[in-house]
């Protein structure tokens, strides 16, 4: 029995190429109970700060916006506003603005597609299948306006590199109606469900002065109760002038518990954010020039003059997300180039979370910061020195099956 | 190739050898209503042990090159890999790096490239199809 009752380690990794920021788990385990993790990061490193030493600030800017696919034009934004602060250049007001209405657009694409995941790692894969299905219109929007379904490249030094037209106008706006129409029934299927209630209430939770200590960031942070979103404490771009307010439960009435489903409940209260912040702008944005200097090789030139430092934030779907520049007279490439991704800051919140959960919580707690999807890979198990490979299908299954008996369970 | 030449359902297993999530976003939307690939009998797998086709995504990063090829080896004959999206098809954008090993076939044999970055999903979904033909041909006995 002394020798069943012994902690023993689960080690899940070390590789999640999906992340930004690849991870090694190691879980250590009393049963089903887990009493402790370890993170170890830095696996899929690409070296992208590095090659972006070596490149002109155009050509970093096409690198910035590979850092991750989903927040394509958060990390672009960011930079540009970094270099902009470092060489003193003024964005026009209507790039400000589309530069806004993009990155929100982003932020329902990628709420959607975590609320989809969240659903999946239940095993409520109809839901998967309706928010992916929903997911689709931003999609179609965000391809009409920029030209790619994913990597917009829309920011650039001083501007944005495409207008929207008054053709689009109304594409956009019926987009709008359509997900106004659709919230309710959004809200209601994940948060009026017995067995989404049921797994993710008082799962994985984050107690305020906790994510205030590890530095929680993004919706994290605000469905443990904390009122913090970079778009309201330092804005930036016009969010000023639209006066957003950092979303919390509370705004759905009810106290935050720092829970998976509080955070279910932040970013679906997020989209809708989202959804008016883009209708506001559509009616605000004023006529006028996108750019500060339209022509490329100008622009190279009028940076390579640039001496300096600066700092760009940005409020990235999972919070917040900063770049670092500093740039030097006579070089075209940036001399020191250092980013914060928000999944960084979020990454030490998983200890609290993880402690005294279940195995079979342990996808649906990785998921809710929102780490980028697709990370659960591979589990490897150590069981007194023998190992063996434990893949993400049964850790789903064993998740599965937890959903079941506490559906039949409730009757 | 016409749709009858399917004779049986193809399990696809996704690696991730260090992409940006682009890629991997589009093989799930592939997966979801609008292009639902499940209805030619093209499912996701969660080990390479059960599948027929291998798409890969991402720019090989130095400690994914070693998985990448074990993973190439777990997966039954006769087998087919998809190079999903510009950098695991060229290095694309990560050139230069000091921990990027790839492109992927570099690392293992590649039969099919789906460029674009990231590729819309009926390009993926055509990428597929295009791995079913080599995969018939093979198990007819013909070398492609």
């Amino acid at each position: 029995m002394g020798e069943l009752a012994k902690a023993f380690e689960i080690p899940i990794g070390p590789v999640h190429p999906a992340l930004k920021e690849p991870i090694r788990f190691t879980f250590r385990v009393e049963g089903e109970r887990i009493v402790g993790v370890d993170i170890k990061p830095g696996f899929a490193h690409r070296g992208i700060e590095f090659m972006g030493l070596h490149r002109n600030l155009v050509q970093v800017l096409y690198l910035a916006e590979r850092i991750c696919g989903i927040c394509s034009i958060s990390h672009p934004v960011a930079l540009v506003q970094a270099v902009e602060n470092a060489a003193g250049i003024e964005v026009p007001p209507r790039a400000q603005y589309i530069r806004v209405i993009v990155a929100e657009l982003e932020r329902i694409h990628s709420h959607l597609l975590w609320a989809g995941v969240a659903a999946h790692e239940l095993g409520f894969d109809t839901l998967l299948h309706l928010t992916w299905k929903v997911r689709e219109r931003v999609l179609d929007i965000l391809e009409e306006l920029t030209g790619n379904r994913v990597n917009y490249a829309i920011p650039i030094y001083g501007g944005v590199r495409r207008d929207i037209t008054p053709e689009q106008y109304p594409r956009v706006q019926e987009m709008i109606r359509y997900y106004r129409g659709l919230f309710e029934e959004l809200c209601d299927r994940f948060l009026n469900d017995a067995s989404v209630e049921a797994r993710t209430r008082d799962v994985g939770v984050l107690e305020p002065d906790e994510a205030e200590a590890l530095c929680a960031v993004g919706p994290t942070a605000r469905a443990s109760g904390l009122r913090k979103d970079v778009r309201q404490d330092w804005p930036y771009l016009v969010y000023g002038d639209l006066g957003i307010k950092a979303i919390t439960p509370e705004d759905y009435g009810t106290e935050p518990r720092g829970d998976v489903y509080d955070r279910i409940v932040v970013r679906l209260l997020e989209v809708a954010q989202s959804i008016d912040i883009i209708e506001r702008c559509l009616e605000e944005m004023p006529e006028g020039e996108i750019t500060f200097i339209p022509k490329i090789p100008a622009l190279l030139a009028q940076l390579k003059k640039a001496e300096g430092e600066g700092i760009g934030r940005h409020e990235a779907p999972r919070g917040e997300v900063i770049h670092y520049v500093r740039l030097e007279a006579g070089k075209e490439e940036p001399v020191v180039w250092k980013v914060k991704a928000p999944t960084y800051s979020n990454l030490m919140s998983w200890y609290p979370m993880f402690e005294d959960q279940e195995i079979a919580d342990i996808p649906i707690v990785a998921a809710s910061i929102d780490p980028c999807m697709c990370c659960m890979d591979r589990v490897h198990l150590v069981r007194g020195g023998r190992e063996e490979l434990v893949w993400k299908e049964e850790l789903l299954k064993l998740s599965r099956e937890k959903t079941r008996k506490m559906a039949l369970g409730n009757g | 190739m016409k749709l009858s030449s399917f004779k049986r359902a193809l399990w696809v297993f996704h690696v991730a050898s260090g992409s940006c999530n682009g890629c991997d976003i589009e093989i799930v939307a592939a997966l979801t209503p609008r292009y639902d690939v499940e209805r030619f009998g093209i499912r996701l797998v969660g080990t390479p042990r059960h599948a027929d086709v291998l798409l890969v995504t991402g720019p090989v990063t130095r400690p994914m090159a070693e998985r990448l090829r074990r993973v190439y080896e777990q997966t039954p004959d006769p087998k087919a890999v998809v190079v999903v999206g510009g950098c695991g098809s060229t290095s694309g954008v990560f050139y230069e790096s000091y921990n990027v090993v790839g492109p992927v076939d570099e690392i293992i044999p590649v039969d099919v490239y789906v460029p674009g970055c990231p590729p819309r999903p009926e390009a993926i979904i055509d990428g597929v199809v295009k791995a079913v033909a080599k995969l018939e041909k093979l198990e007819a006995g013909e070398t492609v």
